[in-house]
């Protein structure tokens, strides 16, 4: 019998994602015997004419990583939706937008100034911008389109898993790949995760004080964090209330604040509503002012709230300037 | 859709203890205001979670107002003042996602204090109607007409399969 056939494949992404995929170490090699491997760009030489080529739903699962922010992305989501029996929203982006899913906060036409014009590493006198299609010495040459919105995969295509992470850790990748060797699967949707806030399985938990009162917000860099005691109590926003635990902390334990990379739990709709919800409630002050002025310690509440989640929160990105 | 003009249409969030009973008490009092506000009411304004906030602009809402007791009046203590330090930095925030401040209000209304319920939404609709519509759930459906459905890019697989 031949083995089940399994994909990679990247869009709007690091590259992080491929190594937390290596990051399986000596692991990988029982999911190499396990699996015929039938698409990793990132790994392997196929192209996307063998996946075509392939009959629908022949691959058992794709692990795709990465926000969907281009024409050509959108074409390969498609592409292997339609190939693959399950199709899993792998890592961060993938599943919630990511840190490609911040660029929401501006008008396309925005991000292309900046990046070929306004910012101060710009070098482009001729003020050249990337067409979708162009000729070149009698050659055509066509671009992906960069769509307006960047969208999480299942704002593009039918999903079946999550698996959440920024990276992902290997644990969760080996037990997701595991469940699926194995047909052990959870209902469609599920978030391949334990769906329990992270400050469950915090070392720190013990020192999280019930009534936190914030007089200051610092950021990381502003302190040295105490490894002994909850991040939050040291006035440095922790997303870890608001966000799915199955990380084992290892932020935490790098004596870092978690930033949301899990997402929410199952009962969460909007995660940045949710966090800015606590915090802000836990604020000291009864004044405006003073409120205002603990609050200051916050410069940037969407990059803080929805570092992760933009694409997927309930206002998507930031709205459109009405004629 | 209708030719009627545009109205703004404004979810209010109510505590029960002070202004749901202050709107009540202008409704008992056939006080006449605007017609746009849709109250819900709560238990508390510490109850109104962010989420409903914007859960309610997505949905359609071109303004929300909450209401609740004034200072130090919080039938539960402390409630209306989770939901004045809440406002402060979501309505920055909501600032930075291009829902202007005057789309969010929050106001201390107590329970006696019926015509300041008709004062405050005749007021607020007046601001909203000034910014017009925010119109989410049309912005969400033309971001959305960028991406292929399924059945889009099943027919274009399907006609470059057959090239």
């Amino acid at each position: 019998m031949s083995k089940p056939k399994v994909a990679f494949y990247w869009c709007a992404s690091c590259g992080g994602c491929e190594e937390a995929v290596v990051d399986l170490a000596e692991d990988i090699l029982g999911v190499v015997e396990a699996v015929d491997i039938i698409f990793w760009p990132c790994a392997m030489d196929f192209k996307k004419n063998d996946v075509e080529a392939m009959p629908d739903k022949s691959i058992v699962a794709t692990l795709l990583n990465g926000a969907i922010r281009t024409s050509e992305q959108e074409e390969m989501a498609h592409l292997l939706r339609r190939k693959s029996q399950y199709l899993i929203a792998y890592g961060s982006c993938a599943a919630t937008g990511g840190i490609p899913g911040l660029a929401n906060q501006f008008s396309l036409e925005a991000i292309l100034r900046f990046a070929y014009h306004d910012s101060p590493s710009a070098a482009n006198e001729a003020g050249t911008r990337p067409l979708i299609s162009s000729t070149q010495n009698g050659h055509a040459l066509h671009l992906p389109q960069l769509r307006e919105v960047v969208r999480a995969l299942d704002q593009v295509v039918d999903v079946d898993y999550y698996i959440p992470g920024c990276p992902p850790t290997p644990k969760l990748t080996k037990a997701a790949v595991g469940a699926l060797l194995e047909g052990k699967l959870p209902p469609k949707g599920t978030v391949l995760a334990p769906d329990i806030a992270l400050c469950d399985e915090c070392p720190l938990k013990a020192s999280k004080p019930t009534d936190l009162s914030f007089l200051e917000f610092k950021r990381p860099h502003h302190v040295v964090i105490d490894p002994e005691k909850c991040i939050l109590a040291q006035g440095v926003v922790c997303m870890g209330p608001a966000t799915r635990g199955g990380c084992e902390a290892v932020c935490i334990q790098g004596n870092m604040p978690c930033t949301g990379c899990f997402g929410p739990t199952s009962r969460v709709r909007d995660q940045g509503a949710k966090i800015l919800s606590s915090v802000a409630a836990n604020v000291g002050p009864r004044e405006v002012g003073e409120i205002d002025e603990v609050l200051s310690g916050i410069p940037d509440p969407v990059g803080t709230f929805y570092r992760y989640g933009l694409a997927k929160s309930l206002l998507r990105r930031k709205a459109s300037k009405r004629a | 859709m209708n030719d009627r003009p545009w109205e703004p249409r404004i979810v209010a969030f109510f505590c029960n203890w002070c202004t749901y009973t202050a709107a009540d008490q202008a409704g008992v009092s056939r006080m006449k205001y605007a017609a746009n506000v849709r109250t819900i009411r709560l238990m508390c304004s510490g109850r109104v979670d962010p989420q409903f906030i914007m859960d309610a602009f997505a949905k359609g809402a071109d303004g929300v107002l909450i209401g609740g007791c004034h200072p130090g009046d919080c039938h539960y203590g402390e409630g209306n003042y989770k939901m004045l330090r809440r406002f402060r930095i979501l309505q920055r925030m909501l600032g930075d996602l291009g829902i202007e401040p005057g789309r969010l209000r929050l106001e201390w209304i107590s329970a006696a204090e019926g015509d300041r319920v008709k004062s405050v939404i005749n007021d607020m609709v007046e601001k909203v109607k000034a910014l017009g519509p925010l119109d989410l759930p049309g912005q969400f459906q033309s971001w959305d007409r960028e991406v292929m459905t399924e059945a889009e890019a099943h027919a274009r697989a399907g006609h470059q399969e057959a090239k």
